[in-house]
């Protein structure tokens, strides 16, 4: 492989401007999060002053004394609770189908599972909008849900699939040829050995979720989930900290279960049956 | 066990076939009850195939196999009274040793003092005790072995089947497991089926073999008459090292020209023009290869016409200095004549 | 015998064991139904809505056959959103592709695993981590009083900036409100897309190659160009078919940092929301899932699919 102990000259070393070019590109992606920190914290309520004339932690208890703050967080996390449980039973069930048998139409799922989230955001976003007009469906949290399970599959799918394939078929046949049905060999063998795997594409679901804005707009009516609470409030010059103080909250929440699905997911290597 | 021993598994005309490929074409045989039944030949034989139509985990493609004497092809494996033990072992990475082994019993609602007993019996049996409490993980692939093996009799099945279960160990615990396996057998008198590629292992411990090549069965017989007389020249080959005799030297040395083979132990060297005894066969030809291995030599001679017989030797006297001395020279093949023996065509 | 102990669930195991297809059927049919009649349903209904129409006069949607909306969406005005949509699609792309190269290579090529495994969190988090969130970091960056003017100010280069945000068509009153400013920020939301599959694809080349094209005398430029890049190629195709869709779907960008031209996104929002005509919202966005179709053929021809 890329490692190879004979090699004798070992690991090359990149020459400096390409070190230069990578420090400059991490910079890119990292500094407007330590902003976005930076600003919750200014005295400045109206603009966008830099450097910010003053710092102050009022910002915190006033976001947190703002009842509608509260509710557009309180919807988001009962939607990606909603669009995160459907995903996973669908996600799930596909990533089975799929790794059980080679059958017609195979790659076709595999397709129409990635499509909601390859298409543009705007297409499922009007799609689903189009449907619920062509059906009269009024707009609701289930409208909401729907459309964030329908992108939120693919994650489930991927992370399960990925599992299974790294499952040897040899366990569930021991387990079978020991007396357990299927059933009993999913609930037993499978999903322990699933566990990780559900829990870092849950995770990944809900953070998808939890984020989303584009599809969410043309799904809601008057549901307001934090992310187009925040988009309404760009357009408000006033209290603009608080904004300020929600995105940062938002970073957080998303960080942290997106973090644990990658430690999760990462190929430990070992211990897995026979170690082969 | 009384009485007739009735076969416990039988073939009947059993295919397998992957598209066009047929893993298993028209096996028919029978496993005795209580019998270490071995399935010999070389990997894409079929021989894991077989074991797995025997499990349930596959179907075949024509005919029937039965178990116990019933039709076992309504029967999913869970429901089969045969169990496994696997190449990889498939231990179950999240469960301790114990629980592993205690599987099938929990699986049954046993209750769990018992559970608990019968595992360390197993466990005993295994000679495993001290390991109940760790994990798969935390093994020697030895000790996964006995795991896997204390696991699979655990149910107390009449039948276990055992897919290449040493494969994966070096060659002096492959040796001791080969002892014990076969104590654990004689001991629990139930029938194994025993799948390898390795023609040592297979005559060392089973009572019965059939030798697989692609997906049909050569030959089926105790060790002794597989070896002593190969049915086929893939049988000769490939159990053992044989020499095989065909066309102008075969009528020169056994009077017709169909195949015939020798086994190389059963070849003496004599010296150039010696002598030969009345009833014996006899070539002459040159040493062109010697290969010194400790407790014997390995010896090619060239005996005209291209051809190239193997002659291994014991070194009873024989120094290393003396047998790569020999190369070069010029020597008589000498044997008894009923260990020159036809096979059948191919 | 086993067989005694038969329950009505071993029973049932049996019956579907002895029926694969059943049993695969049984696992199939909640996605299917949830994707095909949930997600392909409302594809479908996309299409019957173009061919919908809008009275103007009453505000309500005629469900009759008619070209009309498309006849409505055939407008200069339309034509222009469409075009400008494509084009920053189009630059969002090559930039990204640019700026994500280096990084993407040294992972594969230099980092050590410990490292590789700091850069690949570092590249992650950005990517799932709140977009509204991050494009709204650039609307604090880029405002007039805000960090890059200040820094724009300390380095005395506030007049190349004024000079930058005279110019037509890419300029605006400041960079947070205009098509530069638009441009950086889907830049930086998108371009975790495009490192992701350049770097999959850069780990496939084998340092063999790399090692045996030195052999042959490549100078390390020579074997850059003529090895490493092409092998890369397929990533870059597959990242690009993130940025594009991605940014031709988009609405938020341009409607927190852009000027007045509308993108399509913001077209579609507009049409199906305040003027609440849905059929030329629906016909609109089939000019996104047109360049779109047509760019995946693209990049098929050129094997992307497999650095997916």
């Amino acid at each position: 492989m890329r490692f190879e102990p004979a090699a004798s000259q070992g690991r090359e070393r990149a020459p400096a401007a390409l070190k230069l070019a990578v420090a400059g590109v991490l910079l890119f992606l990292h500094l407007p999060f330590a902003i976005i920190v930076l600003y919750a914290f200014t005295t400045d309520d109206a603009s966008y002053r830099f450097p910010p004339p003053g710092l102050t932690l009022d910002w915190l208890q006033v976001a947190w004394n703002r009842p509608d703050v509260w509710q557009a967080l309180g919807l988001s996390l009962r939607v990606a609770a909603a669009a995160t449980a459907a995903a996973l039973v669908l996600g799930t069930l596909a990533a089975a189908a799929v790794h059980k048998s080679r059958f017609f139409g195979r790659e076709a799922l595999s397709f129409l599972l990635i499509l909601p989230i390859a298409l543009p955001g705007i297409v499922t976003g009007i799609a689903l909008r189009s449907a619920m007009s062509l059906a009269s469906i009024p707009f609701s949290f289930w409208t909401v849900v729907v459309g964030h399970a329908t992108f939120c599959v693919v994650v489930v799918y991927n992370n399960v699939l990925a599992r299974l394939r790294r499952t040897p078929a040899s366990l569930a046949e021991a387990s079978m040829d020991l007396g357990a049905t299927p059933q009993q060999t999913f609930r037993r063998i499978l999903l322990p050995h699933l566990a990780t795997a559900l829990v870092a594409g849950g995770m990944l679901a809900f953070a998808l979720s939890f984020d989303e804005i584009i599809v969410t707009t043309f799904t809601a009516g008057q549901q307001q989930t934090l992310p187009i609470w925040i988009y309404a409030q760009l357009s408000k010059p006033r209290q603009r900290p608080v904004t300020n103080v929600v995105a940062v909250f938002v970073v957080l929440t998303t960080a942290v279960p997106i973090l644990l699905a990658h430690l999760l997911t990462r190929d430990k290597g070992g211990g897995i049956a026979g170690e082969r | 066990m009384a009485g007739e021993r009735a076969p416990v598994v039988r073939f009947i005309g059993v295919s397998r076939h992957f598209g066009s490929l047929r893993a298993v074409d028209d096996v028919s045989l029978d496993i005795a009850d209580g019998e270490f039944f071995s399935m010999l030949g070389p990997s894409g034989s079929g021989k894991t195939t077989c074991l797995r139509l025997i499990a349930g985990f596959d179907r075949p493609t024509s005919g029937r196999i039965l178990l116990h004497g019933l039709d076992a092809e309504r029967l999913p494996p869970f429901e089969r009274d045969v169990n496994t033990v696997f190449q990889d072992y498939a231990l179950f990475p999240h469960m301790t040793v114990e629980e592993n082994v205690a599987y099938g019993l929990a699986i049954r609602n046993v209750p769990r003092a018992e559970r608990r007993r019968r595992a360390g019996e197993m466990l005993e049996l295994v000679r495993l005790p001290e390991v109940a409490s760790r994990r798969p993980g935390q093994l020697s692939g030895g000790q996964r072995q006995r795991v896997a093996l204390a696991r699979a009799l655990v149910n107390r099945p009449r039948v276990l089947l055992l897919d290449e279960p040493l494969g994966a160990l070096d060659l002096k615990l492959r040796q001791q497991m080969q002892i014990e396996l076969k104590a654990i057998q004689e001991r629990l008198a139930i029938t194994f089926v025993y799948v390898t590629h390795d023609q040592e292992e297979a005559l060392a411990m089973s009572d019965r073999l059939a030798v697989f090549r692609e997906g049909r069965v050569d030959q089926v017989g105790t060790p002794a008459e597989v070896y002593e007389r190969p049915a086929t020249p893939f049988v000769a080959d490939f159990v053992g090292t044989s020499n095989l005799i065909e066309g102008r030297l075969a009528e020169r040395l056994a009077g017709s020209p169909a195949p015939c083979t020798i086994r190389p132990e059963k070849i003496r060297i004599v010296a150039a023009a010696a002598p030969v005894a009345g009833g014996d066969g006899a070539v002459d030809g040159t040493i062109r290869d010697v290969v010194y291995l400790g407790s014997h030599t390995r010896y090619r001679v060239e005996v005209g016409e291209g051809v190239v017989l193997v002659v291994v030797e014991l070194n009873r006297a024989t120094t290393a200095v003396d047998a790569h001395a020999a190369r070069g020279r010029p020597v008589r093949l000498a044997w008894a004549r009923e260990h020159l023996r036809p096979v059948g065509g191919r | 015998m086993r067989s005694t102990r038969r329950s009505p669930g071993r029973a049932a195991a049996t019956f579907l064991f002895l029926r694969p297809r059943l049993a695969l059927g049984l696992l199939l049919a909640p996605p299917l139904a949830w994707l095909g009649a949930v997600y392909l349903g409302s594809l479908a209904s996309l299409v019957v809505q173009s061919f919908f129409h809008l009275d103007g006069f009453t505000g309500q949607v005629i469900r009759k056959f008619t070209f009309a909306t498309w006849r409505d969406l055939m407008t200069p005005a339309n034509f222009d959103i469409a075009l400008r949509t494509a084009t920053m699609a189009a630059a969002v792309t090559v930039a990204a592709a640019l700026l994500a190269f280096p990084l993407a290579y040294y992972m594969a090529r230099y980092a050590s695993p410990a490292v590789k495994a700091v850069l690949m969190v570092g590249v992650l988090l950005p990517l799932w981590s709140s977009y509204l969130v991050r494009v709204y970091s650039w609307k604090l960056i880029l405002a007039k009083e805000g960090v890059f003017a200040w820094f724009v100010g300390q380095a005395g280069l506030t007049w190349l900036l004024e000079r930058v945000l005279a110019l037509p068509v890419i300029g605006g009153p400041s960079l947070s409100v205009s098509s530069l400013g638009t441009f950086l920020a889907f830049l930086y939301v998108w371009l975790p897309y495009m490192i992701l599959p350049i770097e999959a694809a850069l780990q496939r080349v084998p340092r063999s190659l790399v090692e045996a094209s030195a052999d042959l005398g490549a100078r390390p430029a020579q074997t850059f160009r003529r090895v490493t890049l092409p092998l890369a190629l397929p990533g870059v195709i597959a990242g690009s078919i993130f940025t594009f869709s991605l940014t031709l779907g988009d609405f938020v960008v341009p409607s927190v940092l852009g000027n007045s031209s509308l993108f399509i996104g913001q077209a579609v929002l507009a049409h199906q929301g305040t003027a609440g005509n849905i059929p030329l919202a629906a016909a609109f966005t089939v000019i996104p899932m047109a360049i779109m179709g047509a760019y995946l053929l693209f990049a098929r021809r050129l094997g992307a699919f497999d650095a997916l």
